[in-house]
């Protein structure tokens, strides 16, 4: 082996064992450290995991929604629109859709309801998701009852449960015939929720929702990319608000392993000086603490990374869930997919391991330039 | 601003940097200042003590530096999905005029501060602290070029704006922002193919010069520095279109992607780093005559060169291998 | 081997109390030779080791070493001469890592790491070879008889046996110079008569001696060659 090589691999070797030899001092350090890491992770890793699910959330939905507003509000509207609106040049499709909200005040859920035009599924029947079959406790076969406008239940058959697959856009689902769900919401013929419109080149669908917004000033077309991008803002945002937050935490660290760093124990800095005194250079001793840090900082953000993995994806980020879920647009039961990237590491790396570096570089600096002498005089 | 945990990320590293680089100016003109090695006195002892304290400080600066570098790619990568029209970290870096100007400022540091510490390593062979006054004029240049990139950044970061849906409109952000979707075209491969291959036969024959008959070391650097130019320019004209396989696509940044294989980084790091080892050979050549140095210094070069060179050499490599398997034709 | 001339060293220069350990000294170390410098604690002999073994640096003054060898950092020939007073603390290292061996008073052992582990110390940042290291530093602890004690922990030794293991650290890297600091202060007199048996074995061997003691048993020696006698700072008595 090449002596430079071997000088590092001595000096590295050497630097373990003086970690373990003040095993007490040190694991105060990496387990703050690691809790630091921990935290900022496990908020990095739930964002990322939350946007993900709500790309995926859309990737069903349609390019484009037109709703009307009446008052600055959603309102259904006109079903006749759609022809006008097909008549736009580059649309290729529009289907009105018919759906809302409904509470279920037995289980405390809020469901969506929505129409399909698949023939498969009888009058008086439902498909429902795999999140509403675990709530109400019904399987194929069973009948559910939903309460209508005037207060009335009405019965249904279960006619099929959404598969496992699609448990994502599909757990708080109930599927019906467009005329049921008329008579349940006593919606009128003729009027529909939204219009989903479809462009035969995606680029162009801009241009398609000035030309409507010109033709019927009383609607909002809102694009899916428009959506996917105010979600992506608003995870953003969130997580960036709770980092600057806990910003403060970050710092009272840096604190701690500043001090750390500038009150060396007597016997360190004993130690340092019996090296120098015995012919090791100030670069020497700069390297020995560069492994110590460097294994300190390893070690704590690979244990704060992986617990911050299990807690977001095994225990679905109990932790602080609420400050970031916490809206309706997604759903309440399902288990995050793990999902992980070297970007995120990266900025988790900058967050964490940066600042520990900065903050003991002059300590580190002081402590290696003892004088060799020291030792003699002591 | 967007609060994106990976912009409080490269505002915490170019903060860092800047301060680690600031301190470490300030010791460097203290230093400079008060320097005298004729002298055993404890002021003396204390500045070459504090010399170990300036190169931790910008060895330090340069590896975030660097990494943030990527970093600010990757970010701005990440961030497309918020403006309209941006396709990659072509359009986020467009989406204000502070974007590409901050790019630059940090390769500028980079590849200055890389050839800081060749410099002082340079430093570091000969007894008498040959090059202490080039070597802390030098970096009292860095420190202001750091803090300009600081700023940059700020203000490239702390103006983005990310077009969200609001309540009251839906669509049509995009009228009047289809700037940010104007792919980087560059120039034509015509021209770009043969001054490629004519500026690295150019590096490879400087290389050769400089090796056997220890001349034109300042024409070698120049030359590295040319080649990392005209790489980049080539990339973004007509290598990356076979990577890609797109005769389309000319984003430079792409490459650092998953999608291809993050090819980028071996490109670019071995881009920056021969760039860096050739600026140093010439940078280190106006000491050649320093007495201390005498024998150290031909040494150190010719190594720079030849790590320069092989750097270089993988570079055309790994791009020329792309250009032959690549399905495309150009 | 070792010529000094006018060495000035002051502590706190500048400040409101500064204090010259070593004023203006001038002196002769011969090769192959021991010497003693003696007088009492506070006399500037440990400032004067310092110095001399590339610890420190004079604030003024200069000092010739001879007789070096061959090393690559500084570009020697074997046998070259250099004055060695403003030398960056990297030479000045790499110079004391090859020529010179010190047997501190209070012995500085690393605690907690084995007797093996203490002797190779000086060796790691120079990269060489931890086999042929450990080889030798087997090889010097046998011949101080220790080999029972190459892998306890230095916690557990007696006075004695920590001051070989010291002994074996100096001797690792094969230094020409020995710089003993009040080698004896922790002995009792069986144990310092060993000691200083053991300086004669090294100055058989051709090894350059510098001890700095204020015992009768050191600077009594019969192998004593020349006794420097310092008080203040200065020398008050010697060749």
């Amino acid at each position: 082996m090449r002596p430079p090589v071997q000088r590092y691999r001595n000096i590295l070797d050497f630097a373990l064992s003086s970690l373990l030899r003040r095993k007490g001092r040190n694991l105060a350090l990496i387990c703050v450290y690691t809790l630091v890491v921990f935290v900022l992770a496990s908020l990095v890793f739930f964002v990322q995991a939350l946007k993900r699910e709500a790309r995926e959330l859309l990737v069903h939905a349609p390019d484009m929604v037109v709703q009307r507003m009446v008052a600055g509000r959603h309102d259904p509207m006109p079903a006749a629109q759609a022809e006008a609106i097909r008549a736009i040049r580059g649309v290729e499709e529009v289907q009105p859709r018919l759906w809302g909200y409904y509470y279920d005040p037995v289980y405390g859920g809020n469901l969506t309801l929505m129409a399909t035009s698949d023939t498969a599924l009888a009058a008086d029947s439902v498909w429902i998701g795999q999140g509403v079959a675990r709530t109400m406790r019904v399987q194929e076969g069973d009948m559910i009852s939903l309460r209508g406008y005037a207060g009335l239940p009405t019965l249904f058959t279960v006619q099929k449960v959404l598969p496992e697959a699609s448990e994502l856009v599909s757990s708080d689902l109930i599927l019906m015939s467009p005329r049921d769900v008329r008579s349940l919401f006593n919606l009128p013929e003729g009027l529909a929720t939204d219009l989903a419109v479809t462009a035969g080149n995606p680029r162009e669908l801009p241009t398609i929702a000035a030309k409507i917004v010109e033709r019927f000033p009383d609607t909002r077309p809102i694009l899916k990319s428009e959506i996917l991008r105010t979600y992506e803002a608003i995870f953003d945002w969130r997580g960036g608000l709770m980092v600057v937050v806990f910003a403060s935490a970050v710092l009272s660290f840096i604190i701690f392993a500043w001090d750390k760093a500038t009150g060396l124990s007597a016997e360190e800095r004993k130690e340092i000086g019996i090296l120098k005194s015995i012919g090791w250079e100030s670069a020497d001793v700069l390297l020995l603490k560069f492994w110590e840090g460097a294994v300190v900082s390893l070690t704590a953000f690979l244990g704060g990374v992986l617990l911050a993995y299990a807690h977001v994806f095994f225990f679905s980020a109990t932790l602080f869930e609420h400050a970031l879920k916490g809206w309706s647009v997604l759903f309440p039961r399902y288990r995050l997919v793990p999902a992980l990237d070297g970007y995120q590491l990266t900025v988790l790396f900058f967050l964490t391991v940066l600042p520990y570096t900065a903050a003991t570089l002059v300590p580190i600096w002081r402590a290696a330039t003892v004088d060799p002498d020291a030792a003699m005089r002591s | 601003m967007i609060q994106h945990p990976g912009i409080l990320a490269l505002l915490l590293a170019s903060g860092l940097v800047s301060l680690l680089l600031a301190a470490a100016g300030w010791q460097g003109f203290r230093i400079l200042r008060g320097w005298n090695l004729q002298s055993g006195s404890d002021a003396q002892l204390d500045l070459e003590r504090r010399t170990y304290l300036v190169s931790t400080l910008v060895a330090n600066a340069l590896v975030i530096q660097i990494l943030s570098l990527f970093l600010f790619i990757f970010t701005a990568d990440s961030l497309h999905t918020q403006f309209v029209g941006a396709m990659c970290a072509a359009g986020s870096l467009a989406a204000n005029p502070f974007g590409y100007p901050t790019l630059l400022a940090k390769l500028a540091t980079c590849l200055l501060a890389g050839v800081w510490l060749i410099l002082h390593r340079a430093d570091t062979q000969g007894r008498d602290y040959p090059l202490i006054r080039p070597k802390y004029a030098l970096l009292l240049v860095l420190v202001p070029l750091v803090l300009a990139e600081t700023w940059l950044q700020w203000r490239y970061l702390s103006g983005l704006k990310a077009d969200v849906l609001t309540s009251c409109c839906g669509s049509l952000f995009g009228q009047g922002r289809q700037g940010l979707a104007a792919e980087l075209a560059g120039l034509p491969p015509r021209i770009m193919q043969p001054v490629f291959w004519i500026t690295f036969g150019a590096l490879m024959a400087a290389g050769a010069l400089l090796l056997r008959a220890r001349r034109g070391a300042v024409a070698f650097s120049l030359l590295s520095l040319a080649f990392l130019l005209v790489s980049v320019a080539s990339l973004i004209s007509f290598f990356c279109l076979y990577i890609y396989e797109l005769p389309t696509h000319h984003c430079p940044f792409c490459l650092l992607q998953r999608e291809y294989g993050f090819v980028g980084y071996p490109i670019y790091g071995t881009l920056l780093g021969g760039a860096i080892a050739g600026l140093g050979v010439g940078v280190l050549s106006p000491f050649r005559a320093r007495k201390s140095l005498a024998e150290a210094l031909p040494r150190m070069q010719a190594r720079l060169a030849w790590s320069a060179l092989i750097l270089a050499g993988i570079f055309t490599l790994m791009v020329g291998i792309w250009m032959i398997l690549s399905p495309l034709k150009l | 081997m070792i010529q000094l001339a006018q060495v000035v060293k002051t502590y706190q220069a500048g400040l409101a109390t500064p204090f010259t350990a070593v004023d203006g000294v001038s002196l002769d170390i011969p090769a192959g030779k021991l010497t003693v410098l003696k007088g009492p604690s506070g006399s500037g002999k440990t400032t004067l080791l310092t110095l001399i073994g590339c610890m420190a640096r004079p604030t003024s003054g200069r000092i010739h070493l001879h007789g070096l060898p061959a090393g690559t950092l500084l570009q020697l020939a074997e046998g070259d001469s250099l004055e060695i007073t403003s030398l960056p603390e990297r030479f000045l290292t790499a110079i004391r890592r090859r020529t010179f061996g010190f047997i501190f008073q209070q012995f500085n052992l690393v605690r907690g790491i084995s007797v093996l582990e203490n002797v190779m110390l000086p060796t790691y940042p120079t990269g060489e070879d931890r086999r042929f290291v450990e080889a030798r530093a087997i090889e010097r602890l046998e011949g101080l008889g220790l080999s029972r004690h190459l892998h306890a922990s230095v916690d557990r030794l007696s006075g004695g046996e920590a001051q070989r293991v010291a002994i074996a650290r100096a001797l690792i890297n094969d230094p020409a110079v020995v710089i003993a600091d009040e080698p004896t202060a922790h002995l009792d007199s069986r144990l310092s008569e060993e000691f200083m048996d053991l300086m004669g074995q090294f100055k058989a061997a051709g090894r350059t001696l510098l001890i700095a003691s204020h015992d009768p048993i050191v600077y009594g020696s019969p192998l004593a060659d020349a006794v420097v006698e310092m008080r203040d700072g200065r020398i008050v008595a010697g060749p």
